[in-house]
């Protein structure tokens, strides 16, 4: 229990520190959201620095923190300019997006894995390790950007897959069956991408982790006791070979995350990626924070979970000393 | 990566394909900017041997190009005169490595411009482009993986050598920077530095946000070496014997580091090349008129020349070479260090 609440207590200091520092960021802006304005012979000086005072854009520092993390409490993470509205509801909405897709793009990627990898360890030297080391070294070298664009073009021109969007036009009209199959059918090629960018990297840690376990006398011992190769590999290897891959999930939770925020982007997603690249280029300060701290809440929930895994799969870390 | 256990051999790689773009000048048939409004959007010309009346030719040749009757984007190659390709042609001045002033160009044609690789919207030779804007995004990689890197240096440095309150500090801060997904980090500082600046700035402002960003994992890195280093036995001898801290620094310690440095530097060029055409991919980074592999794909963003101009993407393949040759070197002197595998790329 106490191994939990100081996970707990130190991803709270941490959302605090990232918070503190986007804040800090923020303040070496030249310019702002009001900037624009008063090029715009339609609204008066008068009005812009109305609006200035209203949304509290000249106080100092510390005192607009003060009022970001009132608001935050309250549910609003602040107010966003360019919508007219708090930042929280436009955030939760999108995040929700980025979040089915980073989620079903980690899942399908260590699903696929998991066998690749063990099998690969399993025939170390021999053709479907080869195999399985050529495909991973090629993905390795074709970047996320030129992936999603090339897959794009292919996408376009076979019209195998819609491109763009989350949704068909007639969306509303479906029912809630053909819903699902037609969100699913868009998530199709933003999800081809974030697995194949991040399948290589799981693929090699897993049959390094299970390679390196495979040569352990605890396992020669239970081939010689006769038990089948199958359970060997996904029951007992897999085990001992579980803490580093564990901890790599949360790892790999933030580097989806960044693959995502780019793949939306490329492929018209409405996730946070779109989101925050609009409030950049609008200066939409508190979205701009809202999106980077989601981002960091994300990444922060998976090493946690990814703790928690450890907690359950390995019995070291329940008896004692709590390993940092 | 593939197994070879020469880190020489990649480094050759590299030092070849970076050689190319150094000299791009050369290689470019065109200066980048050139424009030709006659022919936009020209797919790829085609290299032949033989003519149409079957007449084998020593020198190759192309045929130009002409719109189809009727048509907007399709063309048909204009057979009745065979355009020979010339090598080693004078053509526009160029300097090569921004110094030697030059016109010498190792390819070209006299009757019409070549189009090898395509031309885009305002009749730009792709291949120029490519190659050119190769400079701007390679050089950013290494700039911002030398500003990367001195940070990391002199941040690790300081933590592990004097310990105590700097080192937690110091550890603290880097951990928030590790926490952040680094694209979003990387959003977040350069959504709040100015938009509309001239090409140079905003090269500088990449560097500058790109460097920045991800001295984290070198920091640590290099602080646990100086760590362990900073006691070994010859260490702790030189410093009975008087040796200031800037000495031991220099003379004992920091030369330790220099293979977590080295193979930080060879994943971390890749990684900023990429960042630099992320961000101008997506029109925070160098804006149009200059190139670079980013903003040279930014022209995909739009519906129709995604459909119709597939040439459009060929720079994003031009980084695949690169990416190959610096994940072959960082893996092999990964492997000469003994840790074997690849870095998580974070």
């Amino acid at each position: 229990m106490r191994y939990f609440l100081l996970r707990l207590t130190h991803a709270v200091f941490l959302l605090i520190g990232v918070s503190i520092l986007t804040f800090l960021f923020s303040t070496l802006a030249p310019g702002n959201y009001f900037d624009e304005m008063r090029l715009n012979p339609q609204i008066s000086a008068e009005m812009v620095a109305a609006l200035r005072a209203q949304y509290q854009i000249d106080r100092p520092l510390p005192e607009r923190y003060g009022r970001w993390v009132n608001s935050f409490l309250h549910g609003e993470m602040g107010f966003s300019f360019a919508y007219n509205s708090p930042v929280a509801p436009l955030l939760w909405v999108r995040a929700r997006n980025t979040l089915l897709l980073t989620m079903t793009a980690t899942l399908i990627a260590w699903a696929l894995a998991f066998p690749l990898g063990i099998w690969s360890a399993a025939t170390v030297g021999r053709l479907p390790d080869r195999s399985i080391f050529g495909a991973t070294a090629i993905l390795l070298v074709i970047p996320d950007l030129v992936l999603a664009l090339g897959l794009l073009i292919m996408a376009v021109r076979s019209g195998w897959f819609p491109t763009g969007g989350m949704v068909s036009v007639a969306y509303e009209s479906l029912s809630t069956l053909q819903k699902f199959r037609d969100v699913a059918w868009h998530m199709g090629l933003p999800v081809l991408v974030l697995v194949l960018s991040a399948l290589p990297i799981l693929v090699r840690h897993v049959r390094a982790a299970v390679a390196e376990v495979l040569d352990a006398p605890f396992l020669r011992a239970a081939a010689s006791h006769g038990i089948r190769r199958r359970t060997l590999l996904y029951q007992y290897a897999l085990r001992a070979a579980a803490n580093p891959l564990i901890s790599l999930f949360g790892f790999s939770v933030g580097s989806l995350l960044s693959g995502s925020l780019l793949v939306e982007v490329v492929m018209g997603w409405p996730g946070l990626g779109p989101l925050l690249l609009e409030a950049i280029l609008a200066r939409d300060v508190y979205v701009v924070i809202g999106g980077v701290l989601c981002s960091t809440v994300f990444l922060v929930v998976g090493n946690f979970i990814a703790d928690l895994l450890v907690y359950w799969a390995d019995p070291r870390i329940r008896t004692g000393a709590v390993a940092r | 990566m593939i197994p070879c256990n020469g880190w020489k051999r990649w480094l050759f790689a590299l030092v070849v394909l970076h050689g190319i773009i150094g000299c791009a000048g050369f290689f470019a048939p065109y200066d980048p900017s050139e424009q030709d409004r006659e022919r936009p959007y020209l797919p790829p010309m085609k290299i032949h041997m033989v003519d149409k009346e079957g007449r084998f030719h020593f020198r190759p040749f192309f045929y130009s190009l002409h719109l189809r009757v009727g048509s907007f984007d399709q063309f048909r190659e204009g057979t009745e005169q065979a355009i020979p390709f010339r090598f080693l042609v004078t053509g526009a001045p160029y300097r090569l490595f921004g110094i030697v002033p030059s016109r010498l160009h190792l390819f070209g044609a006299q009757a019409s411009r070549i189009y090898l690789f395509g031309s885009d919207a305002y009749g730009r030779d792709q291949l120029s482009r490519i190659l050119y804007g190769g400079q701007i995004s390679l050089l950013a990689g290494l700039l911002g993986a030398g500003l990367t890197l001195f940070f990391g240096v002199l941040i690790g440095a300081i933590a592990g050598f004097y310990g105590g309150w700097r080192d937690g500090l110091l550890m603290r801060v880097a951990e928030l920077f590790v926490a952040l997904p680094w694209l979003y980090l990387l959003f977040a500082l350069r959504a709040f530095l100015p938009l509309s600046v001239s090409p140079l700035q905003a090269f500088f402002l990449i560097v500058v946000v790109v460097g920045s960003v991800s001295w984290a994992r070198p920091a640590r890195l290099v602080r646990g070496v100086v760590l362990s280093a900073r006691e070994r036995d010859y260490a702790r001898a030189a410093r009975g014997f008087g040796a200031t801290d800037g000495y031991l620094l220099r003379r004992h310690i920091l030369p330790e580091t220099s293979s977590v440095i080295l193979t930080q530097a060879a994943i971390l060029v890749p990684q900023f090349v990429l960042a630099e055409m992320t961000l101008s991919f997506l029109g925070l980074g160098v804006p149009d008129p200059v190139p670079s592999w980013g903003s040279l794909l930014s022209s995909l963003q739009q519906y129709s020349v995604l459909v119709s101009y597939w040439w459009m993407y060929l720079p994003a393949l031009a980084i695949v070479p690169f990416f190959l040759g610096y994940l072959g070197l960082a893996s092999a002197l990964q492997q000469g260090a003994g840790t074997g595998e690849i870095e998580e790329r974070v």
